[in-house]
């Protein structure tokens, strides 16, 4: 027995590099994590963009030549595919990843090697599906895969399809059931839930969302994975299957996908605005529930997507119906942020701007969502750019503004060092502009019947001038982008240090260093108020107004009650066997894509090696 | 005026704004927002001119205060923020104001839903078979079988049944100016109502992605007078004629003989296949394969010859390539098509 048990801990130790590259290969650190996903998801988002500039290159004129049909079905799936699971998801993912524990006031995640196994498994998910387009073919029957189109399509693609989403699907459980328990565990002494940022409030939403959602598409796909690969019949109507099903299980998980990407912003922006406007929310309890709220109520609009597929008036009325209403929780948001910057003191740096962008750009996305609830009308504008046109405006004005917000607010803390305000307001500037030019005039080109999903489309419609349009803004988007790149190359050696709180923020993770350290607090705080970090600045005078505390020390004596830390601080310790099991996955994907027995019996092994390294391993080094 | 270097920039500004406008409003054959055709699309238009106008002032407004607050309550000397944490009030009516005006879009809208779904009596019953990348229109009660190109009399309500092979994959019926799209599902049969208000050529096609050549599955509807619809009925309704000349005749030999009869039907021979369109009156339509080539001779030729080349995907083989025809055999063929008027 105690042998056995020495033998193992040679076999088994654990990694102990802190820096160099093999640091990053075995790092459980929340925060290199996040850094790895972030990085993960901009070369994504550059790899999408491509692929966008490509559909725009081709579109911008009548019967473009730019690429063949099967080319284009392939790049626009790619396209669609690229930018929600391995742009947007990850990349809120990865501001996440580092900041809910910096903002909750803890050391690590829950999971810290989970959480390294999710980043892995996105990673080589991300990496298989590309893979597909040197094996014969990528994805060619759009990112929502129909079926029958998707089991009858001749190249693999689809089966990349079925098997990488399934593969990223894991990385998303992984994550949701981390930030879960973490979020309701790991909060410091004193921060209820009642007293969590915004944004912590809203991965803990989306989280959920997640953790319901994923094995609904999780179904799906294993379904579609049988009928493409030995011949099921879940979707082939020849034999009494139906395709129906598919959508109601794609759109059961891609309408709440599409709350998974845009709540994670929203929790962005509610913590940008009151940060510059210098005020504190403007009804916090109100953006919380109507973020709850839209979680829930996410949950029951599947079938707008569906309006035309024949559900019957009683179906169609109801999904109308829970479509106009999820608009109230949402327009309490936009009120509530606008409440928030009113009566401030707003200061124009870049995160503001990018956070205004969002609302401004959210308000268009929004409106046009409400006109498809008409559904008599809807008959003429599913399926067409004016489509299109909304939901970039919510997932791109949306989202990604919200997104790029995040990454400029937060940048000082996780690499010490400002991204220039001057070039973010030129890239700010160039997105909003290129964003509209391209998007907007799809509005148009919609309602002019022009229908999406179009590899070419004749001179006579009435349609070149605004594809013309719309593509030189695709371009100017692209601009924005490589300021922005230059920028983050920029800052590493000319950008200006950042102290540990360079904004006036009002939320913990401004409280310790800029970058924090491993261990993020010497002392755990003791959270009193919301806001708490703004109130250790701040205290309030007889007028209520704030009067800025020199020296710390809110004013209430609670914070020097801390328990002060002596010594050692353990952390998690590094490990390599998230990556190794992680990396099974594409292999078993692989084996099931050719149907090889042999190549089964590696990833499993693969798989098996790594989750018993995991289960074996001493849980710390002796130090 | 007064050619004031000021007033003519003023006036190239409004002439460039104005040509802005004017190829902004160039509507093409599929626009839907202007001159809808059916009583079903005109009703679904006033519904989203309501809402269209609402959406407009409620973004005004919106937009407006954001930018207002952004300018008013921007950082400047002496400016303090104000520390406020809400305003039940404010919260309250800002939610319940949107709620009303939902609740008055969503009366009507339900109310139209379920009108456009009651089957009206007396309509022309037209089934709509959607296949990879062309349309099959089958008039039940009048014996007719055609292609991509489908006739209606004005003002006749016409009940559309819209369906797809079970080996086939999802398509979407959709012709703007007359009806909003319906999904053809394999397996599946919906209907779309369609009362034409006015005659002429309406475009269509269809709307949900199906392959390959999906933006080449096209369709145009005529909507016609009564006599001229009864006279197509009626030359519809007759068998193909027999062709006079020779070449034409050794085509109609190499046709029915060859792999074409096992794909096509022209009544009047022993040509009875239905993977592919009805060529019984084939030049009585002006465009061919998901109406996106003009019915001519080159085009027919080119086709024969070689379909895949012509559209990408297209389920006609090539003839050249796949059915052993030789460059003669094709221009025969080709003779015999000219002849089946
Ligand atoms: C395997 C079945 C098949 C065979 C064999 C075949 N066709 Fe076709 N044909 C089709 C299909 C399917 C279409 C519709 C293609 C499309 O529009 O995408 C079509 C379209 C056509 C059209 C255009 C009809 C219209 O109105 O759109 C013509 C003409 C035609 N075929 C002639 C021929 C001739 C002549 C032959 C023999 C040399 C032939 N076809 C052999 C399946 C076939
Ligand atoms: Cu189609």
């Amino acid at each position: 027995m105690a042998t056995a048990a020495h033998a193992q801990k040679g076999l088994f130790s654990r990694p102990r590099a802190k820096t160099g590259w093999f640091s990053w290969v075995t790092t459980v650190d929340h925060k290199k994590i996040g850094i790895m996903y972030m990085f993960t998801a901009l070369f994504f988002f550059i790899v999408g963009g491509v692929e966008a500039l490509l559909i725009r290159a081709q579109l911008a004129q009548p019967n473009g030549q730019v690429l063949s049909a099967d080319a284009y079905n392939q790049v626009f799936t790619m396209h669609g595919l690229t930018m929600i699971f391995l742009v947007v998801m990850p990349l809120g993912s990865a501001l996440m990843n580092y900041f809910v524990p910096l903002m909750i006031g803890a050391r690590d995640v829950a999971f810290p090697r989970i959480n390294a196994f999710s980043y892995w498994v996105y990673l080589f998910g991300g990496l298989f599906l590309y893979t597909s387009f040197a094996l014969g073919g990528a994805p060619d029957g759009g990112w929502f895969g129909y079926a029958p189109l998707s089991t009858l399509q001749t190249s693999d693609g689809m089966t990349f399809y079925a098997l990488g989403l399934q593969i990223l699907g894991i990385a998303s459980l992984g994550g949701a059931i981390n930030f879960i328990v973490t979020i309701l565990n790991m909060r410091a002494p004193g921060m209820t839930l009642m007293r969590m940022p915004v944004f912590v409030w809203m991965t803990l939403v989306t989280s959920f969302l997640l953790l319901f959602a994923m094995p609904v598409i999780a179904v799906a796909l294993f379904q579609l994975m049988f009928d493409r690969v030995w011949g099921a019949n879940f979707f082939d109507a020849t034999v009494g299957g139906d395709p129906v099903l598919w959508q109601h299980l794609f759109w059961l998980f891609g309408h709440p996908e599409v709350y998974i990407m845009i709540l994670p912003a929203m929790g962005i922006v509610s913590d940008i605005l009151p940060t510059f406007s210098g005020k504190p929310i403007f009804g916090y309890a109100a953006i919380v529930f109507a973020g709850i709220a839209i979680g829930f109520m996410g949950w029951g609009v599947w079938a707008h997507h569906m309006f035309s597929v024949g559900l019957g008036p009683v179906a169609n009325s109801a999904f109308a119906l829970s479509t106009m209403f999820i608009a109230v929780p949402t327009g309490v948001k936009i009120f509530n942020w606008l409440g928030t910057m009113w009566g401030g003191s707003i200061r124009f740096k870049t995160p503001l701007l990018f956070a205004v962008g969002f609302v401004t750009m959210f308000v268009i996305g929004g409106l046009s969502g409400v006109s498809h609830a008409i559904v008599p009308h809807d008959g003429q504008q599913t399926d067409t750019y004016y489509i299109v046109a909304h939901f970039h405006y919510v997932l791109f004005g949306g989202a990604v503004f919200g997104l790029f917000g995040g990454m400029y607010y937060w940048w000082p803390k996780m690499f010490g060092r400002h991204l220039g305000e001057g070039l973010g307001k030129v890239h700010f500037w160039l997105m909003l502009i290129g964003f509209n030019l391209a998007f907007g005039p799809m509005h148009i080109l919609g309602l002019q019947g022009m229908p999406r999903r179009q590899d070419t489309y004749p001179d006579n419609m009435g349609w070149n001038f605004w594809n013309l349009i719309s593509t030189v803004g695709a371009f100017l988007i692209a601009v924005s982008i490589l300021v922005f790149f230059w920028n983050v190359v920029r800052s590493r050696t000319k950008g200006e240090e950042a102290g540990a709180d360079p904004w006036d923020g009002r939320t913990l993770e401004w409280a310790t260093a800029s970058p924090p350290p491993e261990h993020n607090f010497d002392v755990i705080p003791h959270v009193t108020h919301r806001d708490d970090f703004w109130h250790t600045k701040y205290a309030t005078d007889e007028e209520g107004e704030p009067v800025k505390v020199f020296a710390g020390g809110s004013g209430s004596d609670e914070n020097i009650d801390q328990v002060h830390h002596t010594g050692h601080i353990h952390m998690p310790d590094p490990s390599f066997w998230p990556v190794v099991a992680a990396f099974g996955l594409p292999v078993l994907a692989f084996g099931v894509l050719y149907i090889s027995t042999p190549t089964l019996v590696v990833g499993g092994l693969i798989l098996l090696v790594g989750l018993f390294g995991w289960g074996l391993e001493p849980s710390a080094e002796e130090h | 005026m007064n050619g004031s270097p000021a007033a003519k920039r003023r006036l190239l500004a409004l002439l460039a704004l104005l040509a802005v406008f004017a190829i902004a409003c160039d509507t093409g054959p599929q626009d839907f927002l202007k001159s809808q055709a059916s009583v079903q699309t005109q009703k679904a238009d006033s519904l989203w001119d309501v809402t269209f106008a609402i959406a407009v002032f409620i973004f005004v407004v919106v937009e407006g205060l954001i930018i207002y607050a952004l300018i008013r309550f921007r950082q400047r000397p002496g400016r303090e923020a104000a520390q406020f944490h809400g305003n039940t009030k404010v919260e309250i009516i800002l939610t319940v104001i949107p709620s009303l005006i939902l609740a008055g879009l969503a009366v009507p809208t339900v109310q139209t839903i379920f009108e456009n779904s009651k089957q009206p009596p007396d309509a022309l019953r037209i089934q709509v078979v959607a296949k990879q990348f062309w349309w099959e229109f089958n008039y039940p009660d009048l014996g007719i079988v055609t292609a991509n190109e489908l006739h209606l009399p004005v003002d006749q309500t016409a009940y559309i049944e819209i369906t797809s092979p079970t080996n086939d994959v999802i398509h979407s019926f959709w012709v703007p100016r007359l009806t909003g799209a319906q999904d053809a599902v394999p397996g599946r049969t919906n209907t779309t109502v369609i009362t034409p208000t006015a005659t002429g050529q309406f475009w269509g096609q269809c709307k949900e992605f199906c392959g390959l050549s999906h933006s080449r599955m096209r369709l145009r509807v005529f909507v016609e007078d009564r006599s001229t619809f009864d006279q197509w009925v009626a030359d519809q309704g007759e068998e193909a004629a027999e062709p006079t000349d020779s070449l034409a005749q050794q085509g109609q030999e190499l046709f029915v003989n060859g792999q074409c009869a096992a794909c096509h039907t022209i009544s009047g021979t022993n040509a009875a296949g239905t993977t592919g369109p009805n060529l019984t009156h084939l030049m009585s339509r002006r465009t061919f394969a998901g109406a996106i080539f003009r019915m001519n001779e080159g085009n027919l030729r080119d086709w024969v010859a070689d379909a895949p080349a012509m559209k990408p995907g297209s389920i006609m083989p090539s003839g050249l390539k796949s059915m052993g025809l030789s460059q003669s055999d094709v221009d025969a063929i080709v003779a015999y098509l000219l002849t089946l008027e």
